[in-house]
């Protein structure tokens, strides 16, 4: 029997989302998702002073505002012709603000945004709002170690609250931080912020050693069938991102299903849009080319996101895949930790594709991050200069790619009489949430989805989990769509 | 005695999460508080839909807002956070599916707004546009009070902007209608909280001294006024300087950075460039 389930809202993740799958004798034959909300932000950009880009685009999202910060400054950067120019301390400072939101963003999203789908908090707190109403069905910790679980939720609010104030030293305030600027940052460091900052980093670090990580392994250990659901395409990209004075924390990468690894590179990018409200001759372009021409009319059509590929090829960004980069290409940190990690659980590296491969590439990310930024802090060279100032040129063309808590961020600009002529975001949701391209393939996240076994259509926990395990952020996402001119009559976003 | 529990919804318009974030920052009480305990003395919140949050998804969180709507009729609190897209029937925004229809968010809002106790308006956008609604308001985005004013709906609206706003500024909000009802809230001509949005920034500034001895900053980074890089603070309301942001740490200026005006009903617009430095027209 063919039954079609559409869960609308997907919640506890950023932004509004849908899915739709069809379910064929209990099991997923086909997906679709998409996003439910559209603000225009490209087209708002459009005619500003290039330097506010910086600002106003960190408000396409408050779970990871830093992150396009960090993009924006880095495509600024390059279009004031100060790529090489940026003092070591602004570098430093730029990755301790980006590491401050990865650390808050990856705790939130394990317990506050994840967790409820494996941990029995009204069992715990009791049949409270906003406990009630779920999914019911498959909650499998119980007693002590449930209550345990939940303990942590309530203390992770605290320690996400602390990386945010942490960030805020050098940020000003979170969300939407002021540090970060086109140039490096706004302050030079001194050494009573340095060891004010350590010694949050420090209680942070212990929560990620203690409970984060002892955590996700024991909802690995109840839940050891999502070691293998939700697969998706296994072909991971990193952009790389967190540029120090030496080099980049997480490198650049393109891995195959085979887990070797290739030189990543932008120009291989492709935008299709067979399944979006776009023009079929916008097709296949590199974001640099790219064009938006809404067609509301198609009748394959059922998303507002394009479809971006490498070399024609579905990929994953994210934690996983910037975890399984640095794996393959040899990095000493990655590797201990992921070889740690998999010994405990009894697995091999090929489970890391996977829902819980997911939550966990995540927290050993945060790890990596947190114990690193440490090394940064030592690095800062107190009361030297963190920052260059601009000159806008009167035309110029910029790109910024990092890493977002996501996966890889790129924004692209043009500027023409001193202001914005063209900005463009390509953002990890994007890639991974997208619907099918021109040759059919579904996104990311939808063949994930696709395969899975469904107990129970009226509580479909299983295809949340895998949604979830891909923290999507829609806003980040959804507002790359130029749908000036749209018939919006006939549209409906599924 | 029985604690009174005062419902809560808190739908996601056009906007980016950043104000619910802002209010997981908040420190005393703290977000466990607020979900979980009386906020004062027999009184608590009791939050039953928010999109980040909740452990609910689909249908059975859209029946949650019909059934509040219908059997708590003007006894729930609403809070907007985002604004709400109103261009083309709303079709730009929507928070989840309805009898096999888009529950648009200018629906939910009218619908949930018209029989609510009072709406309290998070952040700019959902206050007064904000990003979304700025030039050339793309989705046709408003503020909560303008698309009550347009619907005829007279249910009190509280407007508490900032982008994001400050935690306090919304755990304070609640104290004051938990403590002594939401008429005891002491409102401006925007419906901000004089508590709150009373003061200007700049006569509260730690770099005041500077501007009156005429010590500007020439580039970021610099002691000194950021009079000359921006700074907004002139005409900018918010009690940023005194009470700082994220438990104390900082705020924008203490950090270096000039105030966007970020509060103010202007921003975006009317606060950019951001960098360049306002003008007495400015100040009109």
């Amino acid at each position: 029997m063919t039954k079609k389930i559409t869960i609308d809202p997907i919640t506890r993740i950023e932004g509004h989302m849908a899915i739709e799958a069809v379910i064929d004798d209990g099991v997923v034959k086909d997906a679709k998702s998409a996003g439910t909300l559209f603000r225009g932000f490209e087209i708002i950009l459009q005619g500003r002073d290039p330097r506010d880009a910086n600002r106003l685009t960190q408000r396409i999202c408050g779970v990871c505002p830093t992150a396009h910060a960090t993009a924006s400054a880095l495509c600024l950067d390059s279009a004031f012709g100060l790529a090489g120019e940026i003092p070591d301390n602004g570098k430093l400072i730029r990755c301790l603000i980006l590491g401050s939101n990865f650390l808050q963003s990856h705790i939130l999203h394990f317990y506050h945004l994840a967790a409820l789908d494996y941990v029995d908090a009204a069992g715990a707190v009791g049949n409270l709002a906003p406990f009630i109403p779920r999914y019911e069905g498959d909650y499998r910790i119980s007693g002590q170690a449930n209550a345990e679980l939940v303990n942590h939720y309530l203390r992770a609010l605290d320690i996400r609250r602390k990386c945010q104030e942490m960030l805020s030293i050098f940020g000003g305030k979170m969300p939407h931080s002021v540090g970060i600027v086109p140039g490096g940052v706004t302050e030079k460091p001194t050494e009573d912020k340095i060891t004010n900052f350590l010694w949050r980093l420090n209680e942070i670090r212990d929560f990620i050693d203690n409970a984060y990580i002892p955590d996700v392994i024991a909802v690995a250990k109840a839940y050891s069938d999502y070691c293998e659901v939700g697969r998706g395409c296994q072909r991971l990209i990193a952009y790389g991102g967190f540029d120090l004075p030496d080099g980049r924390l997480f490198k650049p990468g393109v891995i195959s299903e085979n887990l070797s690894s290739k030189q990543f590179a932008k120009e291989n990018i492709t935008e299709d849009v067979k399944h979006s409200w776009y023009a079929d001759s916008t097709s296949g372009k590199n974001p640099a080319q790219g064009q938006t021409k809404p067609d509301v009319k198609k009748k394959e059509a059922y998303s507002f996101m394009k479809s971006p590929r490498y070399e024609g090829k579905v990929c994953e960004l994210g934690p996983l895949a910037r975890m399984v980069s640095n794996y393959v290409q040899g990095d000493a940190k990655a590797k201990e930790l992921v070889d740690s990690l998999l010994s405990q659980v009894n697995a091999d590296v090929g489970a890391l594709f996977s829902v819980l491969g997911r939550h966990a590439a995540r927290a050993l990310e945060a790890k990596l991050v947190a114990d690193s930024m440490v090394d940064w802090l030592q690095q800062l060279k107190p009361d030297e200069t963190a920052y260059v100032a601009p000159e806008i040129p009167d035309q110029a063309e910029g790109v910024g790619l990092t890493e977002a808590p996501r996966g890889s961020l790129g924004h692209w600009i043009a500027i023409k009489d001193k202001k914005i002529d063209r900005y463009q975001v390509i953002t990890p949701t994007a890639w991974n949430a997208s619907p099918k391209d021109d040759k059919d393939q579904p996104g990311a996240v939808e063949q994930a989805i696709i395969g899975t076994k469904v107990k129970d259509p009226d509580n479909p926990f299983e295809l949340v989990r895998i949604v979830r395990a891909f923290d999507p952020c829609l806003a980040c996402s959804v507002h790359l769509l130029d749908v000036k001119g749209c018939q919006l009559g006939i549209f409906r976003v599924v | 005695m029985d604690t009174k529990k005062y419902p809560v919804i808190w739908l996601q318009g056009a906007g980016c999460t950043g104000c619910s974030i802002s209010v997981l920052n908040a420190v005393s009480p703290k977000i466990q508080n607020l979900l979980l305990d009386e906020l004062v003395p027999g009184q608590q919140l009791n939050l039953l839909f928010h999109g980040t949050i909740m452990a609910g998804q689909g249908q059975p969180v859209i029946e949650v807002l019909r059934d509040t709507e219908k059997n708590r009729k003007g006894g729930y609190i609403l809070v907007v956070e985002g604004a709400i897209p109103t261009a083309e029937g709303g079709i730009y925004g929507s928070i989840g599916e309805q009898d096999g229809k888009h529950l648009t968010i200018a629906k939910s809002v009218e619908e949930l707004g018209r029989n609510a106790l009072l709406t309290i308006a998070v952040g700019t956008c959902a206050t007064f546009g904000g990003i979304p609604a700025a030039r050339p308001n793309p989705t046709g985005c408003k503020g909560v009070k303008e698309v009550f004013t347009d619907s005829g709906i007279d249910t009190p609206v509280v407007n508490l902007p900032g982008c994001p706003l400050h935690p306090e500024w919304f755990t304070g909000t609640v104290s004051v209608v938990l403590f002594s009802g939401a008429q005891a809230l002491d409102l401006d001509d925007l419906a901000r909280p004089k508590l709150f949005y009373g003061k200007l920034i700049h006569e509260n500034c730690p770099r005041r001294a500077d501007f009156d001895k005429g010590k500007f900053a020439q580039k970021l980074g610099d002691a000194g006024c950021l009079y000359q890089l921006g700074c907004k603070g002139h005409y900018t309301y918010a009690d940023c300087p005194l009470r700082q942001w994220n438990n104390g740490v900082s705020w924008c200026v203490k950090a270096g950075s000039p105030c966007l005006g970020c509060v103010e009903p202007e921003f975006p617009d009317g606060t950019s460039p951001l960098y360049e430095k306002i003008t007495f027209e400015d100040l009109k």
